[in-house]
């Protein structure tokens, strides 16, 4: 039978059981989202568009006098991330759990936390990083100065992938539950909100002349800290929703 | 059962929600032999399956990989196991090589693009190759399986039901590879409901209609 | 004596001991709190500044520390859970939930209370009342997420890695709520600086402390019961307890 032949012969053709390395896992999982995400144009950038369109809602809701935006801004710029972030949580795992992809991980031979990073990574660069470059944009709406807008921007990308990171958490753990979004909502929001203080914080504090550096600061010390615990949590959550 | 199995249940048991599925559960396979896991839906074959990969934590009982016991996620046994369950495991916007590819990174057994093609071909997705995995049929998605399997080097196959929309052709292609595996000194247990097509001294069968409790028959696990 | 704890480990043994400590312990919390009730409400004197709305601290104050360690408690009998897969150790960290959510709620409820009075408002975001909310706010998610995974096990199991993520993120939460709060507040007043008490005043918290300390042992106690008959119903020991036969 040809089949046969060529059956064998592949099988001949497999060579090496190097075992993938921490940082090959990470870049295996990052590419295939990315390519995944990529061809999927649909639902890319639609966290952005509800952020613009949040953003821009608000100022109907209060008054368009600069004081009264000025002292808005930097809290509904960094709440409307928060809540685009969450819009998006529920893609992270969602579709790979449910098509066999996520448990194909969780048995393959490098280590699930480190697919689990390269996801989150992945998930920062669709949602969190377009939020955190078109803010600015967006803060001049709300009569703020160049440099509460660079601080704004530098906030939100300290900040952003921290809410990536904890949010991948509650992701994880709500993977086929009853009450989906809503229910990630309220395991996720309180975690969210010493990001919330420091990042709507730094913008404050450059609106009042003052330096940001102990809010950056500390935002950058969340970020390594979560860097390097949350992928461990969140490969025991995805352990326990595959069981 | 052979003195040194390969795979060793100890008094496995598993429930789902109230409902104890099955208890005291105990066999081995040793290398080159194939267990084929009988029973109707629901009986707990493909819970049985997990708990043997390492996904599912049975309610008691343990599960040994050439003696040593495996705990779920244990890193010796995922590096041995190839698992093809119920569910694809493919992505939709993935190509069909793509894929392939990703699960061969997965596996971490170093399949390069060539021998990839050859698998592909030999599972008869050659002119397919290219198209997303969303394009191709129920059978022609099983058949990516089948080519992973090919180029996969692991000692124990799980399989889920893996006659599941093969055609006549498949099913050849599905019985040569095990056969190959089996006589290479491979391991399988597969969950199915209709026979393997397995040579029958290969083969060993387990009912676990037959253990559900209450245990009233009499038909004993070979 | 050691070998002998390990014997509770089990639902079967626990189950009778825990009922024997709830009625204790309930017992002392009535104790405790008569008496911490009677120096709050009675014994202890008038404050200067505040009149006699300042009483509620002593409902106040004890129900805030026991929202604080009833989640300690609970993360560590989550650690268990995890670490040991011990099934009893998770039905305790389910148990001290509700719990622990009702003492940050009255700790809430109380505040406003008192700085209605005091402050003339109900709700003044200051520092440990924002943070208790917060604590609300991941109580109720931990017992969200136990409503909504049907698998008992599984259901441990997240509830506890939940319970531990939250445990480790509540001191960075406090610490930037007070951030936050030293920052806008400035100088009114804030709960957590202590009038200047006399030594009764002292001596009813303390009192209220333990009356509430009881009191969290021994609902946990009693509701740790109710679980534990209801997810081990299938056993014999549970059925013949309630008197039913065992189901198929």
């Amino acid at each position: 039978m040809t089949s046969a032949s060529r059956l064998s012969a592949a099988v001949a053709g497999t060579s090496g059981v190097e075992p993938p390395s921490v940082g090959g896992a990470v870049v295996f999982a990052l590419r295939r989202d990315l390519r995944v995400a990529l061809r999927s144009r649909a639902e890319l950038g639609v966290e952005l568009l509800f952020y613009v369109i949040v953003v821009s809602l608000f100022p109907l809701a209060a008054s368009p006098s600069r004081a009264v935006l000025s002292t808005l801004g930097p809290g509904v710029l960094w709440t409307s991330a928060l809540l685009a972030s969450l819009l998006a949580l529920p893609r992270l795992f969602a579709a790979d759990f449910a098509d066999g992809t996520l448990e194909q991980m969780a048995l393959a031979r490098g280590p699930l936390a480190a697919y689990a990073s390269g996801k989150m990574l992945a998930h920062w660069l669709t949602t969190g990083l377009p939020v955190a470059v078109l803010a600015p944009l967006l803060g001049a709406q709300y009569a703020l100065d160049g440099v509460a807008l660079a601080l704004l921007a530098a906030s939100l990308l300290i900040g952003t992938p921290i809410l990536s990171l904890l949010g991948a958490i509650g992701a994880a753990l709500t993977l086929g539950t009853r009450g989906g979004g809503s229910l990630l909502a309220l395991l996720v929001l309180p975690l969210y909100a010493p990001v919330l203080i420091f990042g709507a914080g730094a913008v404050d504090a450059a609106r009042a002349g003052l330096s940001a550096a102990p809010q950056l600061s500390l935002l950058a010390a969340g970020l390594l800290l979560a860097v390097v615990a949350v992928p461990f949590a969140v490969a025991a959550a995805v352990r326990i929703a595959l069981d | 059962m052979p003195a040194a199995a390969a795979l060793e249940a100890r008094s496995l048991a598993a429930t789902r929600g109230d409902a104890t599925l099955f208890r005291d559960l105990a066999f081995g396979v040793g290398a080159g032999e194939a267990l084929t896991v009988r029973g109707p839906n629901g009986c707990g074959k493909t819970t049985l399956l997990r708990i043997l990969a390492g996904l599912t934590e049975p309610a008691a009982g343990e599960v040994r990989w050439h003696g040593e016991r495996m705990h779920v996620g244990d890193p010796r046994l995922r590096a041995a196991i190839a698992f093809n369950g119920h569910l694809a495991g493919l992505k939709d916007e993935l190509t069909v090589e793509e894929n392939l590819a990703a699960w061969t990174a997965l596996d971490g057994d170093g399949a390069d693009a060539g021998a990839r093609s050859r698998a592909l071909a030999g599972a008869g997705l050659a002119r397919r190759a290219g198209l997303p995995a969303r394009a191709l049929s129920q059978g022609q998605r099983r058949r990516i399986g089948l080519a992973r399997l090919a180029l996969s080097r692991r000692r124990l196959w799980l399989l889920d039901e893996p006659l599941t929309a093969l055609d006549t052709e498949a099913t050849t292609l599905l019985a040569d590879l095990l056969r190959r595996h089996l006589d290479a000194g491979g391991t399988v247990v597969a969950a199915s409901h209709l026979p393997l097509p397995l040579p029958p001294e290969h083969g060993a069968e387990l009912d676990l209609a037959a253990l559900r409790e209450p245990a009233r028959s009499h038909a004993s696990a070979a | 004596m050691i070998v002998n704890w390990f014997r509770y480990a089990s639902p079967v043994s626990f189950y009778p001991l825990a009922g024997r400590l709830a009625r204790g312990f309930g017992a002392l919390a009535a104790v405790f709190a008569a008496i911490g009730l009677w120096i709050g409400l009675v014994a202890a004197p008038t404050d200067a500044t505040q009149g006699d709305a300042y009483r509620i601290i002593f409902i106040h104050v004890p129900t805030a520390w026991m929202a604080m360690i009833v989640y300690v408690a609970m993360a560590f009998w989550s650690a268990v859970a995890l670490g040991l897969n011990a099934r009893l150790s998770a039905m305790m960290a389910q148990a001290l939930a509700p719990t622990g959510a009702l003492m940050a709620a009255l700790a809430l409820w109380s505040g406003a209370f008192w700085g209605r009075p005091t402050w003339g408002t109900y709700w003044a975001w200051d520092a440990r009342m924002t943070s208790t909310l917060i604590l609300l706010f991941l109580y109720l998610g931990v017992i969200a997420l136990r409503q909504a995974i049907d698998e008992p096990r599984r259901a441990d199991r997240a509830c506890a890695v939940l319970a531990l993520v939250g445990v480790v993120n509540v001191p960075i939460i406090y610490f930037s709520v007070r951030w936050w709060n030293t920052l806008h507040q400035g100088s009114s007043i804030s709960l957590t600086a202590a009038p200047k008490m006399a030594m009764i005043m002292l001596a009813g918290l303390l009192v209220m402390t333990a009356a509430a300390w009881c009191y969290c042992i021994a609902a946990s106690l009693t509701r740790v019961r109710a679980i534990i008959v209801e997810r081990e119903r299938g056993s014999g020991w549970v059925a013949s307890l309630i008197g039913i036969g065992t189901s198929p």
